[in-house]
């Protein structure tokens, strides 16, 4: 089957988008290993970590393959620029401390679980079972963050301050990955991808459902929402990001070990 | 009250096994998270397909000091043991 250039080119996009924020994601978790509040979460938050390091090689591994340029999954990884990255805003928020670690990674989780769930009835076989693989893990990473969020936001007076002021923080956030593009739309398109307004109602209901349980204050679902990561626009945070999880190649070019 | 997460024993079924077998200890606050921790500590590579965790505090232990009288008994009793009995083809798992 011929594909046409630019749905090719759109694809591609696409899959670099869902290995972008896997690995930007893996590699800030990553940073907190040996500094976890436990050695139970520290390890928690490793697995994690390697869960989506192991989900960005999927998605890498196909783009590079559609892509056909000889890449691999290291180079796309190691030698691109923030210019060239496609991650959302969410997953290069600072870890903060532990409530803002935790924040970010409820609203990241319950995006992915939403998305993945719809994503396993793809029209791309391939994507349905990168999808279908994810999502165990991802289910598991919702149940765990949705739970500690809970139990600080009905913590002490301090872990729920905490909670409150890291949701205020992260939630303009949290709505870029509901707002599509011609990428996006294209994928919808060809039923590759889910449409945003159902993902958006239920990330909206789950957060909402946890909030409550956790006596947080849930931010306005009409506030504001900053966006740009899909485009390659991003906060000069992402470049310290990469600065250290791509040194060793830009220094060395082709180093292996 | 201390600072400290109550002690969990943490025992885990593996694919084949039969029964849950001691495989270490965790700190936890309460159950749920005991069973949480226990999957990201203990379950990495694989191990199990069913976690049972305990607190440690509920664990009745024998004495250390009383083994001598405990067990050495058995020692000398050979014929308690049932090797001396052919045991049949369809008898599994004993």
């Amino acid at each position: 089957m011929k594909i046409d250039n630019k749905i090719k080119d759109a694809k591609i996009n696409y899959l670099l988008r869902q290995g972008d924020n896997a690995l930007i994601l893996s590699q800030q978790l990553s940073q907190l290993c040996g500094k976890g509040p436990a050695l139970e979460e520290d390890m928690a938050l490793t697995n994690v970590a390697l869960d989506l390091l192991g989900q960005t090689r999927m998605w890498y591994a196909y783009a590079a393959e559609l892509e056909g340029l000889g890449r691999s999954e290291d180079d796309l990884a190691f030698l691109r620029d923030a210019r060239q990255m496609r991650c959302c805003l969410l997953v290069e928020q600072p870890n903060g401390n532990y409530a803002d670690t935790m924040m970010r990674q409820f609203f990241f989780d319950t995006w992915h679980y939403f998305f993945l769930k719809a994503l396993v009835s793809s029209s791309d076989p391939r994507v349905a079972e990168i999808a279908e693989k994810s999502l165990k893990e991802v289910t598991y990473h919702l149940r765990r963050s949705g739970d500690l969020v809970v139990r600080l936001g009905d913590g002490s007076v301090e872990s729920h301050a905490k909670a409150q002021a890291a949701a205020d923080a992260l939630w303009m956030y949290s709505g870029e990955m509901f707002i599509y593009d011609a990428v996006d739309t294209a994928m919808v398109e060809l039923g590759v991808a889910p449409v945003a307004d159902s993902l958006r109602a239920d990330f909206l209901e789950h957060v909402a459902e946890i909030f409550a349980e956790a006596t947080l204050n849930m931010p306005a679902a009409d506030a504001w929402m900053q966006r740009g990561g899909k485009k390659g626009v991003h906060s000069e945070r992402l470049g310290f990001i990469l600065a250290e999880m791509q040194f060793l190649q830009r220094a060395y070019p082709g180093a292996q070990w | 009250m201390s600072k400290e997460w109550p002690l969990w024993e943490v025992f885990i079924r593996s694919q084949h096994g039969l029964a849950h077998k001691h495989v270490g200890s965790l700190h936890a606050p309460d159950a749920e998270m005991a069973i949480n921790n226990a999957r990201d500590v203990y379950t990495r590579r694989n191990e199990g397909v069913s976690i049972w965790v305990v607190r440690a505090l509920d664990i009745v232990a024998s004495s250390p000091a009383d083994k001598d009288i405990l067990f050495e008994p058995a020692n000398s009793k050979v014929y308690r043991h049932p090797t001396f009995f052919p045991m049949p083809e369809e008898v599994k798992n004993l």
